[in-house]
């Protein structure tokens, strides 16, 4: 049925116990998309819409768009952005976007280019510089059944938005009682580029993991790009999306179907058998890299890319931790208060006996990002010291 | 004698206060016209005129309104004293004028968003008295299950949207609420109240910059009471016109203790708003509490002050005199119509007593909202996510 079908897609084993969902919250959403699909013949059964990437794939970006029936279509990330953002503006006539310079100009990194053309300035908005005010307009758009993305030009900028993030978008649906939901979504580039600077250098990621009720999720390819996009609007939840400026000119071939990426799983990028590596967003990549360096030196590392930051997808990381039993986690935040601090104590907490050795973090110093290339490239962690570290875990 | 309990607003709205057996007083829904105590001033706007057209049904509904506000208000200090509500309890005794005549101005379509003195703008927008004391007390019954506390009160389906804590971050959420009724072609309004203390707040100018440049049914309404918790506006605000500080977005300053004065600057404000965009409400009013029950409230101002206010401008002596001016109703109906809602009160306050506190497993509910993609595992997923019919 639709299981299998989703199966075809990512080589996904265990699906057959799905139970179906009971009536959620969004029936008269999902009509929406149903009757979409009833005029715009996207296809057969909308039910094949949630790809898995569970641990038991043998997935990578190859079998993603190869188990794709009519072959793919090649893309940047941010236009895997874009499409997921037109797709489900299609759909849903509440999802708006908000943000500096997202109409007219199309978006500083072009996520949104062409968008305010095709949907209007009342969908596509541009807002004067107030982070702080518009962030809390969109959450109370979202409390009156709107389902805004807010865009921060550089996640940096969203500090100033800090307290209508963390009080009321994140807390309103507890304090009110369960009355109100807010489905924004939020997102913005962050992270190290290439000599932005200490203040256009921001990993919020770090500040925003302790607010409850907000979820965060960090892309890194194209392909869960789209997907988690298309995931997060379609949340009832508030939804954080980290992208990266240094990711958004990555190149991979995407299906051509519809399909959406869990918000809380992690992703299987190589698997192995030595050790497992967890990173996310650009730290993915010198990983990737480090493990050329170590397959060449006869070591086997697990890389998964965790994709979730809030929740972290244990059932994964523990299937990972089960049978490696050695664990480096390789960030791009700062090592005080950063994520990888956090995903220690939780793999402590839940899989001490599995260990073998000690988990290493290996995280950016906790130094302002400076401008000099040499500094800066210090801060971050660079592939030589993933390998260093892995063989180092590895005695 | 039924007409007297309904009110000329329409949509679902029956608060159980109005379920009180009716009195033999006037229910007459003849139109009178009476004179606001002062007149309107204005900001880049014509003013409405003085004359505000009402009912003797009205008259009666704003006395028997405000007097359970008052009344409630008043028990809510000795609960607070008795420790059976704690934290933070910000009363709203002497502004009940502004709540009770916002709400004759407008519908339960139009949406209201305020900040932490929120008890009374709740129970105008038909919360019961139960739900609102079993909150400040904590309890399962409570309006926001116990969760949210005084300072968090909130009616999705009167769209009342509450009830906010951090001082003017209600207002862009205010501002994002009209957004929403222009979006979907609502023609109603959103009234984002806040205090001369909030006035100072950045994103007010930020989010009124957004409403005019996008005419937004955006109202924004000033309590002005004069003090910042302890800070007299005039130490606060180098321009304590808070009518005008909307700059190019008109403004009316109003006497926010005359109820009729309120009622009509919030039609004239909501009939402004759904066509041109944002209009700046100032509330002259006063509150005879602290800035909440931890403060005494005498340390920034005298008691003379305070009683003075209470002399001349109480909102409910204002309309009590009305009454009597227009023989509606005798001293001795409306004496009884006060032991009848103090004893109101009271029973409210014995069953929300009565009310359990919130179980344990309610502290982990209602922190996601269950859907799509977003059950959250531990570390042996036990559910497993169905496809999408």
């Amino acid at each position: 049925m639709a299981a299998a079908a989703s199966s075809a897609l990512h080589g996904v084993g265990a699906v057959a116990s799905a139970k179906p969902r009971s009536a959620a919250p969004a029936v008269a959403r999902r009509s929406v998309r149903v009757a979409a699909a009833a005029k715009g013949g996207a296809g057969p059964a909308r039910g094949r819409l949630v790809a898995r990437n569970a641990v038991a794939a043998k997935a990578d970006e190859a079998t993603a768009a190869a188990g794709s029936k009519s072959g793919g279509h090649e893309l940047l990330l941010f236009e895997a952005l874009r499409e997921a953002l037109i797709e489900e503006m299609n759909l849903d006539p509440t999802v708006c976007v908000m943000g500096e310079d997202v109409g007219h100009y199309g978006g500083s990194y072009k996520v949104t280019k062409g968008l305010a053309e095709m949907f209007g300035d009342l969908r596509v908005l541009d807002t004067p510089i107030a982070e702080n005010s518009f962030t809390g307009m969109g959450v109370g758009a979202a409390m009156k059944g709107l389902r805004p993305v807010v865009e921060g030009m550089n996640m940096g900028f969203l500090l100033l938005a800090y307290n209508q993030i963390s009080n009321n978008c994140g807390m309103l649906h507890y304090t009110s009682g369960g009355q109100f939901k807010i489905p924004i979504v939020i997102r913005g580039p962050g992270g190290v580029g290439r000599q932005l600077g200490a203040e256009h250098s921001q990993r919020l990621e770090s500040y925003f993991q302790s607010i409850p009720g907000l979820q965060m999720v960090a892309c890194s390819t194209p392909y869960n790009a789209k997907g988690l996009m298309k995931a997060a609007i379609r949340s009832e939840n508030p939804v954080v999306l980290f992208e990266h400026v240094l990711l958004y000119n990555l190149k991979e071939k995407i299906p051509d179907e519809e399909y959406i990426c869990c918000l809380e799983e992690a992703e299987m990028v190589r698997p192995g058998e030595h050790v497992t590596i967890l990173t996310y967003s650009r730290m993915r990549y010198h990983v990737m890299q480090a493990a050329k360096t170590l397959v060449n030196k006869g070591y086997d590392p697990e890389v998964i890319d965790i994709r979730s930051l809030k929740p972290f997808d244990l059932h994964t990381i523990g299937n990972s931790i089960k049978k490696t039993h050695r664990v480096l986690i390789v960030e791009e935040c700062m090592r005080t208060g950063g994520i990888g601090a956090s995903l220690r104590s939780a793999i402590i907490d839940n899989f001490w006996d599995y260990l073998d050795a000690p988990i290493m973090c290996l995280s950016s110093q906790d130094v302002p990002t400076p401008y000099a290339s040499t500094l800066e490239d210090a801060t971050v962690v660079q592939p030589a010291q993933i390998v260093a570290a892995v063989e180092q875990i590895c005695q | 004698m039924a007409a007297a309990l309904l009110r000329r607003i329409p949509a679902a709205r029956a608060p159980a206060m109005a379920l009180m057996a009716a009195r033999p007083i006037s229910d007459s829904t003849a139109a009178l016209t009476i004179e606001t105590s002062v007149p309107f001033t204005s900001h880049l706007v014509d003013p409405p005129s003085r004359d505000v057209t009402t009912t003797p049904a009205e008259l009666m509904t704003f006395f028997r309104d405000m007097s359970v506000m008052r009344r409630m208000e008043i028990a809510a200090d000795s609960l607070y004293k008795a420790k059976l509500i704690r934290g933070f309890c910000h009363l709203y005794d002497g502004q009940e004028a502004v709540a009770v005549g916002m709400e004759a101005a407008i519908t339960r379509g139009d949406s209201i968003i305020t900040a932490y003195r929120d008890h009374c703008t709740y129970l105008a927008r038909g919360g019961d008295l139960v739900s609102a004391f079993s909150e400040l007390m904590g309890r399962e019954a409570g309006c926001s299950r116990g969760k949210g506390g005084s300072m968090h009160f909130y009616k999705k389906d009167a769209n009342f949207y509450g009830g906010h804590g951090i001082v003017g971050a209600q207002v862009p959420l205010g501002c994002g609420l009209a957004f929403s009724q222009k979006y979907k072609k609502e023609d109603t309004a959103t009234f984002a109240l806040y205090g001369d203390g909030a006035a100072n707040q950045g994103q007010l100018f930020e989010a009124l910059n957004i409403s005019a440049l996008w005419k937004l049914p955006a109202i924004l309404v000033c309590e002005n009471n004069h003090y910042g918790m302890g800070t007299a506006e005039w130490r606060a605000a180098k321009s304590p016109a808070y009518y005008k500080r909307g700059d190019y977005v008109p403004g009316l300053k109003v006497d926010g203790m005359d109820v009729l004065a309120v009622k009509q600057a919030c039609r004239f404000a909501k009939e402004h708003a759904v066509v041109n965009g944002p209009i700046v409400l100032e509330m002259d009013t006063y509150r005879y509490h602290g800035h909440s029950m931890s403060d005494p409230g005498s340390t920034y101002r005298t008691r003379d002050e305070i009683s003075g206010v209470r002399q001349e401008r109480d909102p409910i002596e204002r309309v009590r005199k009305l009454i009597y001016a227009h023989d509606l109703a005798t001293p001795a109906e409306l004496k009884d119509m006060e032991k009848e809602i103090r004893k109101q009160v009271d029973d409210a306050i014995a069953k929300a007593k009565e009310s359990p506190m919130p179980d344990t497993s309610e502290l982990f509910t209602n922190v996601y909202k269950k859907g799509f993609g977003v059950e959250s595992f531990g570390p042996d997923r036990k559910e497993l996510r169905a496809t999408l019919p």
